[in-house]
């Protein structure tokens, strides 16, 4: 408790209740290491942001979070429980406390974006259908979707897709939600409706989010903590004001989208004359 | 020498790992139709079945059955071309008969088969593997071997054996045909013939290999589509894959029994 009062003045705000802690997580894919020892906690409640280029390991951090890729070495706490240690039927346990939204939606194209939500509650809940089809209402009304009950995922939208991917993300009340870069391929408006979603859903059903992004104005619009990466690597870590100025050239490079400096335009390692004329 | 001797098992040893690959996948399917479903509350999604054995049995049946009468019509008209040589031409509806029942209905219905469903399925895993349904339903605690391969599996066993006994009786109407309009051979006369030749185990025969193939081409074509890799393009390659190798697997699947019931 003392640790906790020491937090509130040091932050001003809630103690910090640590929902997943990562200890040196490393993956590697042959001898190329995609994420090289990453250490950090991700508070209950808040958003947490995980920024980064594109190819800089988040979509493989995100599937590791969620045991969907075994590690190489290292552990994932969830409370006091190591995931990296449990077998798939362990992992189902953990697995129902939290929803994730994809980065495409991946709906069921096979069924209609009501049979999508209603799919984990018909699953693992032995909850009448009277009840599941209120729920399913209740959950699509939350994203604004919920007179497109009957229709084919392959009849809406992609910014339609996500919100019903959101609403089936959040079907069992779960208490982390995973949202993979929820403003790709999004325009500008329907990106803010998605943040605002992000935010409500955080607030209301009291979950903690966690998103993977590269988008900066949307990052900078839902974190309470950021967590920026580049090459296997933690390069910045804190409230979204501490990474704003962060002298960091590498992160101020990412935040304000120049295409070159710290961060080379050039990924080419020899020279390009004799490439051309091929001489070494 | 040595390279020569590596390359040998290099190659044998990338056949014995795809072959364990599928064994591990029918392991699996059998646990989830006999174990999972009375251990836990998992059990075989019914209505996902008989929507895969629609798709499997019945909207196979008319390319199946054109087939089918078409191969036994130039299965009467070779034989009968050879026989007329030596006068027996009352032969054609035994030879006809043996020949659709044993090897060309199992075979051919098993083919098709692959080529119409067992694609269509490693297009569609394979697609699901690309937009990250697999991932969603992994994460969502369900698994894929029991929410999407056991439906095909059961459907496909089920329909595969009852379409290559359509497929057989198509097929001898095909060798009728030309036995009652072209060799003169009377209808009840060339039927009679056909029971006499045919014997009841060879039914059997043709029923064993059928079930076998069903098997065969659901695993391959649920592994296929569950291994996909990269865009598009993996899913063409996988669904390319996945009837080549259909087809191989019926063919070696075909010459065991033919083998044990030589």
């Amino acid at each position: 408790m003392e640790h906790a009062a020491e937090n509130i003045s040091q932050n001003g705000s809630d103690a910090p209740d640590v929902i997943i802690r990562v200890r040196n997580l490393v993956k590697k894919f042959g001898p190329r290491a995609v994420a090289d020892g990453y250490s950090f906690d991700i508070e209950r409640g808040k958003t947490t942001v995980i920024m980064g280029g594109s190819g800089c390991g988040k979509s493989t951090l995100l599937k590791m979070l969620v045991g969907f890729l075994p590690v190489t070495s290292g552990d994932i706490y969830y409370d006091d429980l190591n995931i990296t240690q449990l077998n798939d039927d362990e992992m189902d346990t953990i697995r129902r406390r939290f929803g994730i939204l994809f980065q495409y939606g991946a709906l069921f194209n096979s069924m209609t974006v009501g049979d999508n939500v209603a799919l984990p509650l018909r699953e693992h809940t032995k909850l009448d259908e009277k009840i599941i089809q209120m729920m399913v209402k209740m959950k699509l009304e939350l994203v604004g979707l919920r007179s497109f009950e009957d229709l084919m995922p392959s009849q809406i939208s992609g910014g339609m897709k996500k919100r019903v991917g959101l609403a089936r993300a959040i079907a069992l009340d779960p208490e982390i939600v995973y949202y993979d870069e929820p403003s790709a391929g999004l325009d500008p408006i329907t990106s803010a409706v998605v943040d605002e979603l992000i935010m409500k859903i955080t607030s209301t059903l009291k979950v903690t989010s966690i998103v993977v992004t590269h988008h900066m104005d949307s990052a900078f619009r839902i974190a309470d903590h950021m967590i920026m990466l580049d090459r296997g690597k933690i390069i910045s870590e804190g409230t979204p004001q501490q990474i704003r100025n962060d002298p960091n050239p590498m992160v101020q490079q990412f935040i304000n989208g120049e295409p070159d400096g710290a961060v080379p335009l050039n990924q080419t390692a020899d020279s390009y004359i004799s490439d051309l004329l091929g001489v070494k | 020498m040595s390279t020569a001797h590596q390359s040998i098992w290099v190659r044998l040893g990338k056949p014995a790992a795809y072959t364990g690959k599928l064994t591990i996948l029918f392991l699996q399917v059998l646990r989830w139709i006999f174990i999972e479903p009375f251990r836990s509350r998992k059990g075989i999604r019914r209505i996902a079945t008989v929507d895969h054995m629609v798709e499997t049995g019945i909207r196979t049946m008319p390319t199946l059955f054109l087939i089918m009468f078409l191969v036994g019509l130039i299965l009467a008209m070779q034989t009968a071309n050879q026989l007329k040589q030596f006068g027996t031409t009352e032969f054609v509806p035994g030879l006809v008969g043996v020949a659709i029942v044993k090897e060309f209905g199992p075979l051919l219905t098993a083919i098709i088969v692959a080529a119409r469903v067992g694609a269509a399925i490693t297009a569609e895993l394979g697609t699901m593997v690309v937009s990250e349904e697999i991932m969603a339903l992994e994460t969502m605690a369900l698994r894929p071997v029991q929410f999407l391969v056991v439906p095909r599996f059961i459907a496909m066993l089920i329909c595969v054996p009852a379409l290559t006994i359509m497929a057989d009786v198509v097929g001898m109407a095909g060798g009728f045909f030309l036995g009652i309009t072209n060799l003169n051979i009377l209808p009840i006369e060339y039927i009679n013939n056909s029971l006499n030749y045919t014997d009841f185990s060879d039914v059997i025969e043709g029923f064993a290999k059928s079930l076998a193939f069903g098997g065969v081409v659901s695993i391959i074509s649920c592994h296929e589509g569950l291994s996909v890799e990269g865009g598009a393009e993996g899913v063409g390659a996988a669904t390319t894959k996945s009837v080549v190798s259909s087809i191989l697997f019926i063919i070696l699947t075909d010459l065991m029994f033919t083998i044990v019931f030589y």
